[in-house]
């Protein structure tokens, strides 16, 4: 067995060209297969970290449809389906699955500082807005509740915004205006990057909500309590769909919306987009790998027809072996470890081509490169396999000729 | 007990619609240590008559016993173990593998019988030196002289220590000088060590080495008659 082996190696040596194109194909699909499995599986793990950034187990009400004039629009901040302060609070008292839950209220408004201007958007919320999102404040401090409470002047800077108002400055304790709000500076988040979509998340600036909606939207009367959306966060990932379920109950019985009316306010869960996001990079991900699949399956026919060239070729020294005492399973054994050792070589100099190229594209998309154990142990099981399949046919051939025949063969 | 023993051989080739009768009721037996030369034209049955001999084909009726054992109705693989055992081939052409050593090509018939490695290169290497090319054993076929390469095929032969060695024009490829050294080593070979031999040949010459020539013509022996051996120069 092991002479045999040894054989073939050797007879690979004298005809490097004509093996090494053999074995290109089995070469191109190993590669294509690891590449794509771990740009895939490299994909994934940025959506997922992205969906982590965005902030975790995230559940958002939406204030149902405004209704002015006939003209219907969302986040609406009248009528009966607007959301506001009691929601907030209702939700937080009474469903045991939420966690944290922020009131928003946004706009968007012009920041000057200086000679410096910025238009950005006001975000109005409270300091769990920081626990759903996962976010954090880099230096200085985020306002209190008592800020809060009394609709205090001050903010909490994006880096985007610190950046561009300030420069490399310490903004903190400076006065900024935002429209003709003037509000002192309390703090600078971290940095967050972009979001899913590609916007920068660190382009914001956020401030008590109460300010925000005494100060910017001159807010009275009615909609004094209104707030246009609620963040949340449920207790934990398996708990998103109970939250969402819960709040939705909630809301429709404490705005008395009709039995078989569609929900107004709505709760969305934002894990789904998380799912939806990774699904489709698995689809892709399948996709690629069964495309790199299919290539190895052409790779293993490009050996069958290479094996059969060479029994033919060989027809001499196959009578010749048979002659002095090869047993028909000797001349397949031989001819199926020939083409096991090209399929395998053609699978680990695939292996080694697929984790350069996936380490090259990974670092050009800034992606990270997952290199799955499983998926090298999938690919060279799959082509030493390939070996066997398209190999087989071949052998079998050869082991089947005539000594006779094969011995006066020229 | 004779060697080979052959009783009633006849093998029939149908080729189309046409069935051509090689041997038709071939008998004879051959003792061990025996140099027998087979002759005949070419028809004459004698390259069918040598491939049931060497069991690279069945008879289609009649017995063939070598060393005892009827090897008339033996499978492929039964055949081929008959082959690594008990018979050495010698072919015209050489038949050597291709870019592998003399040592390798020595060592074959001893692959396929198992033996393990150490003792196969022992014993290949021992061949090699009764045909006189210990030294040339790391030479691959293209480096070595017709002459030479036949001598490591007769070391090929020899090396699984057969009771019988089969030559199919064994120097069909060679000047006569040469023909000579390989019948010299041949001749060697039956009278030192009584390996039974049984040469195919068409020329007069080769044959008047051997102790008994007998004659094929038309699928049956025509003649087989005692030979008193000219002398050998080695």
């Amino acid at each position: 067995m092991w002479a045999t082996f040894v054989l073939a190696v050797r007879g690979f040596s004298r005809h490097r060209l004509r093996a090494l194109l053999t074995a290109l194909g089995i070469i191109i699909g190993v590669g294509a297969f690891i590449t794509m499995v771990a740009i895939g599986a490299g994909a994934s793990a940025k959506v997922a970290e992205g969906i982590a950034a965005m902030g975790t187990n995230m559940l958002i009400a939406t204030g149902g449809a405004s209704n002015v004039g006939g003209v219907r629009g969302g986040t609406g901040t009248s009528g009966s389906a607007a959301l506001t302060d009691d929601d907030v609070d209702a939700i937080v008292h009474s469903v045991s699955t939420v966690k944290f839950a922020a009131p928003l209220v946004s706009t968007n408004a012009q920041i000057i500082y200086g000679g410096a201007n910025w238009a950005t958007s006001v975000t109005g919320t409270t300091s769990d807005y920081l626990d759903i999102r996962n976010w954090g404040v880099d230096s200085g401090e985020f306002f209190t509740a008592q800020d809060i409470a009394s609709g205090a002047k001050v903010c909490v800077l994006g880096v985007t915004v610190a950046q561009q108002l300030f420069g490399d400055d310490d903004p903190i304790g400076e006065f900024i205006r935002v429209r003709s709000l003037s509000c002192q500076v309390l703090g600078v988040l971290t940095k967050k990057g972009q979001n899913q979509m590609g916007q920068d998340q660190d382009d914001v600036i956020l401030m008590p909500y109460t300010t925000v909606r005494r100060k910017l939207f001159n807010n009275g009367g009615t909609q004094a309590n209104a707030v246009s959306r609620i963040l949340m966060a449920a207790t934990s990932a398996s708990t998103t769909g109970a939250a969402t379920r819960d709040t939705l109950a909630l809301l429709r019985q404490r705005h008395h919306t009709n039995e078989g009316d569609p929900d107004d306010p709505t709760v969305r869960d934002l894990s789904e987009y998380a799912k939806v996001a990774e699904e489709t990079t698995r689809t892709t991900t399948l996709l690629l790998a069964s495309i790199a699949a299919v290539s190895l399956v052409v790779g293993g026919i490009g050996i069958m027809n290479i094996m059969l060239v060479s029994v033919t070729e060989r027809t001499r020294e196959i009578g010749i072996r048979m002659a002095i005492g090869a047993r028909g399973r000797d001349i397949l054994t031989q001819f199926l470890l020939e083409a096991i050792v090209l399929t395998a070589a053609g699978g680990a100099i695939g292996m080694l081509l697929g984790t350069i190229a996936a380490r090259l594209l990974a670092q050009a998309m800034g992606w990270p490169a997952l290199l799955d154990a499983r998926s090298y142990v999938l690919s060279f099981g799959s082509s030493a396999f390939i070996g066997v399949v398209f190999g087989f046919y071949p052998a079998l051939r050869a082991s089947r000729l005539d000594p006779i025949e094969a011995l006066r063969y020229e | 007990m004779a060697l080979i023993e052959v009783e009633e051989l006849t093998k029939d080739y149908v080729m189309g619609d046409v069935v051509v009768r090689a041997l038709r009721g071939v008998s004879l037996e051959v003792e061990r240590g025996e140099f027998v030369a087979v002759m005949g034209s070419s028809g004459s049955g004698k390259s069918t008559f040598m491939n049931m001999v060497g069991c690279l084909d069945r008879p289609t009726t009649g017995v063939y016993r070598l060393d005892g054992v009827d090897v008339s109705t033996l499978d492929r693989d039964e055949r081929a173990a008959i082959r690594n055992g008990k018979i050495g081939f010698v072919f015209q052409g050489f038949n050597l593998l291709a870019r592998t050593t003399a040592q390798d090509n020595v060592e074959l018939p001893l692959t396929y019988a198992g033996v393990p490695a150490k003792e196969r290169a022992a014993r290949a290497a021992a061949a090699l030196g009764i045909v006189g090319l210990a030294q040339r054993a790391d030479h691959m076929p293209n480096q070595l002289s017709g002459g030479q390469q036949q001598r490591v095929a007769i070391a090929r032969a020899l090396v699984g220590e057969p009771p019988l060695l089969l030559a199919d024009e064994p120097t069909g490829n060679l000047d006569s000088t040469t023909s000579d050294e390989i019948m010299g080593i041949l001749t060697r070979l039956n009278a030192e060590r009584a390996i039974t031999i049984v040469l195919v040949t068409h020329e007069p010459d080769i044959a008047a080495y051997s102790r008994r020539i007998i004659v094929f013509k038309d699928g049956h022996i025509e003649s087989d008659e005692k030979n008193k051996p000219r002398g050998a120069r080695t």
